[in-house]
């Protein structure tokens, strides 16, 4: 790891913060886009280094938080099915449905195991031919390739046991429905390193040009993300909003051609549901016509319900960065991280869950018990 | 499998065939006298001072790892229970739950792990029982130890004694074994020296309270929740602020490798063979040199300062400067997607 010590180390990050306290001539607001943003910002204590003026809002780019109940109930389907064994992601399966959780699901006998990647639950199948090994595929383009290469590898293995519920997500058109809601305040978004290694700085061009917004790609070391803050409070300073690479040694503008051609041979874009964002037009990926055998909506005739928000849930109004954590009457009362509600409280890289372990804020703003808010019973279909 | 090779429920029914488990494979390895003598329980004579007395269970899988098995595991875990009272392990009590058809050679190999950490740490197990359970109602093999030892009244060691001032000891590298069974179980395999730290801490315990009894407020070994759990359990009993610094925090390159590649945190993970000593500053550093002597505390460190302001309130000062609060670990400790 010296590599990465490099980057976390105070002589190289200690100019860094100060040029930023020296740059900052106004109140900026950014958004961080990536889960993995959030948690190093909170991990290496970055905000504590800030000036007040700038405000950190999380994003959607957690892919375990915008996975929608919906989703989740479907997972939970399958699990009842005596022959399926889940085998997912670990940070998912104490994500809660309109109902139970995964984790709930085991504990009354279903079959769960907890992989670590795509091929891990291929292999499961492959050991157990005389059962259904289902792989909840979610993720962004950084996970989506390996989603693919996995489907590939069981069509060329004739694996017929393995199934997937394909609910990939994409993030360009997502930022793009979250930069058009005219309530949303942000001057500029911390690009994710990961997704762009994949998709390439120049997909978030169109957003600095549509929406004047200053954009900075960025790794996840604190060195990285302090350059990528440096970047973006230059480019609003300056009224000059455009896209900066700040992750170069793994970003490059048109990204990683031979994975986006596996999303693509694999994968078409689709509708698709965000957890408290609602439907976005062509965020999200379905299985293409020759691989639609290991779709297990269609193999297990799994419910495609719409789903229905908890109630009094923020979980939408976080991810779009309206709301902090503290704001949402649940947080900290109905809602922990031993007892999460919405996703954001789940996954390690949740808004929520990030703001209660690391912040020190273990209650809301918010002290009434039922909230009367018009976010109170979503439905978002 | 010939059955003669596995564990069947005959072996656990108190007959014959439990005899000759016993003889043949126990007693062949676990030589205390008392335990040949297989009376109801063991008598352990008279001894001045304070009983220390603690029990736990083992169910880890798996059952084998790089530097142990759940053998040694559950022989070091109930010494060094016993030892973060500043008590000396006086015997230890064995008890298996055993899945039918468990394989006799894994059986075997296990038994002698514990009697080799038996002996080495120079504390007999001096009872012990076992049971088998039909198939599927057992996970392989669970393993519980009970220990009594006896402290001296020269001190009163416990987690609600951390007082502001005191220095904050860890007496060696974090995470070794917390990231051996994670890797394990996820099935990859990592290069580099990534082995369980399994070890008793008694003597160095012994040690250091040997040449400064009073010094010593509080000891913890940091297993499950690792350090910054049990951290939170001591600033919480002792109503006390603890403070620590990452730079200070020992953890070898390939344990921090290993932590990034499956996100995972190595102050949430488990240590078996470290502990926490919260002591008086004016005697950290003799302490510090002591331990560093010793094989079980080469990598020991200086990692905080105990202070007064808000009870129960753990913070990090991370290696950037900044600042963050530890909480005790939720659930169990799940790796992140990307």
């Amino acid at each position: 790891m010296k590599c990465a010590d490099e980057f976390r180390s105070r002589e190289i990050t200690a100019p860094l913060v100060e040029e930023i306290a020296r740059s900052l001539v106004r109140p900026v607001r950014i958004m961080e886009v990536c889960g993995t943003h959030t948690m190093s910002i909170f991990r290496h204590g970055i905000r504590s280094l800030l000036s007040e003026g700038i405000t950190l809002l999380s994003g959607p780019g957690c892919p375990v938080c915008v996975t929608p109940a919906s989703h989740i109930d479907a997972f939970l389907a399958a699990a009842d099915l005596p022959q399926v064994t889940i085998a997912t992601f670990g940070d998912l399966i104490r994500v809660p449905g309109s109902g139970r959780s995964l984790a709930g699901a085991r504990a009354c006998g279903a079959r769960v195991e907890i992989v670590y990647s795509p091929m891990d639950a291929l292999a499961l199948a492959q050991k157990e031919p005389e059962r259904t090994v289902l792989f909840p595929a979610i993720g962004f383009e950084t996970t989506v390739p390996t989603i693919a290469a996995t489907i590939l590898a069981a069509k060329r293995l004739g694996v017929t046991n393995f199934l997937i519920v394909a609910a990939g997500k994409t993030m360009p058109n997502a930022l793009e429905a979250l930069m058009a809601d005219p309530e949303l305040q942000v001057d500029g978004l911390l690009c994710p390193g990961h997704v762009s290694a994949i998709i390439g700085s120049e997909a978030y061009r169109p957003l600095a040009n549509r929406y004047g917004l200053a954009c900075a790609v960025a790794g996840f070391e604190p060195a990285d993300i302090l350059a990528g803050l440096l970047s973006l409070i230059r480019q609003i300073n300056e009224r000059r909003p455009d896209v900066e690479n700040c992750y170069t040694r793994v970003v490059s503008a048109e990204g990683n051609v031979r994975a986006q051609q596996l999303i693509a041979d694999v994968f078409e874009p689709a509708d698709s549901e965000w957890r408290g964002l609602g439907v976005i037009p062509g965020s999200g990926l379905v299985l293409r016509n020759p691989y639609r055998s290991f779709d297990a909506t269609k193999q297990l005739a799994l419910p495609e319900r719409p789903s229905r928000e908890p109630k009094g849930c923020r979980c939408g109004e976080i991810l779009k960065g309206r709301l902090l954590p503290p704001d949402c009457p649940l947080y900290g009362t109905a809602c922990t991280p031993l007892q999460p509600v919405g996703p954001c409280m789940v996954s390690n890289e949740g808004t929520c869950a990030a703001y209660y372990r690391y912040s020190g804020r273990k209650t809301g703003t918010i002290h009434h018990e039922v909230p009367s808010l018009s976010a109170a019973t979503t439905e978002s279909s | 499998m010939k059955t003669d090779s596995i564990i069947s429920l005959d072996h656990g029914s108190g007959g014959l065939a439990s005899q000759n488990l016993i003889g043949g494979l126990f007693l062949k390895y676990l030589t205390c006298p008392q335990l040949r003598d297989l009376e109801d329980c063991a008598m352990l004579g008279e001894h001045a001072g304070r009983i220390a007395f603690s029990t736990d269970s083992y169910v880890v899988d798996p059952l084998f790892f790089p530097g142990g098995d759940i053998g040694s595991l559950a022989g070091h875990g109930t010494i060094n229970d016993l030892a973060m009272r500043g008590a000396r392990p006086l015997a230890l009590s064995l008890a298996l739950i055993i899945e039918e058809g468990f394989a006799y050679a894994s059986l075997e190999r296990i038994i002698a792990s514990v009697a080799r950490a038996s002996e080495e740490a120079g504390v007999a197990i001096v009872t012990g029982d076992t049971k088998v359970v039909p198939k599927g109602k057992a996970d392989g093999l669970f393993v519980n130890t009970t220990g009594i030892g006896i402290a001296s009244h020269r001190h009163n060691i416990s987690g609600k004694k951390a007082q502001p001032g005191d220095a904050i000891l860890l007496s060696g590298t974090l995470a070794d074994h917390g990231i051996t069974i994670m890797s394990r179980q996820a099935g990859i395999d990592i290069a580099g020296d990534i082995e369980s730290d399994t070890q008793p801490l008694h003597r160095l315990v012994g040690a250091l309270l040997e040449e400064n009894a009073g010094m010593v407020h509080a000891l913890r070994d940091p297993t499950r929740g690792g350090l910054a759990t049990t951290l939170c359990e001591i600033a919480h009993a002792s109503m006390v602020e603890i403070a620590i610094e990452e730079e200070r925090l020992p953890v070898r390159p390939a344990v921090g490798t290993a932590c990034e590649m499956l996100g995972l945190d190595p102050l949430y993970l488990a240590n078996e063979g470290k502990c926490i000593i919260i002591c008086d500053r004016d005697g950290a550093e003799d302490m510090l040199q002591l331990m560093r002597r010793m094989p079980e505390g080469r990598d020991a460190a200086l990692i905080g300062w105990v202070g007064e302001g808000k009870a129960g309130r753990v913070t990090l000062t991370t290696r950037i400067g900044g600042s963050r609060l530890l909480e005790p670990l939720t659930g169990q400790p799940l790796p992140r997607i990307c």
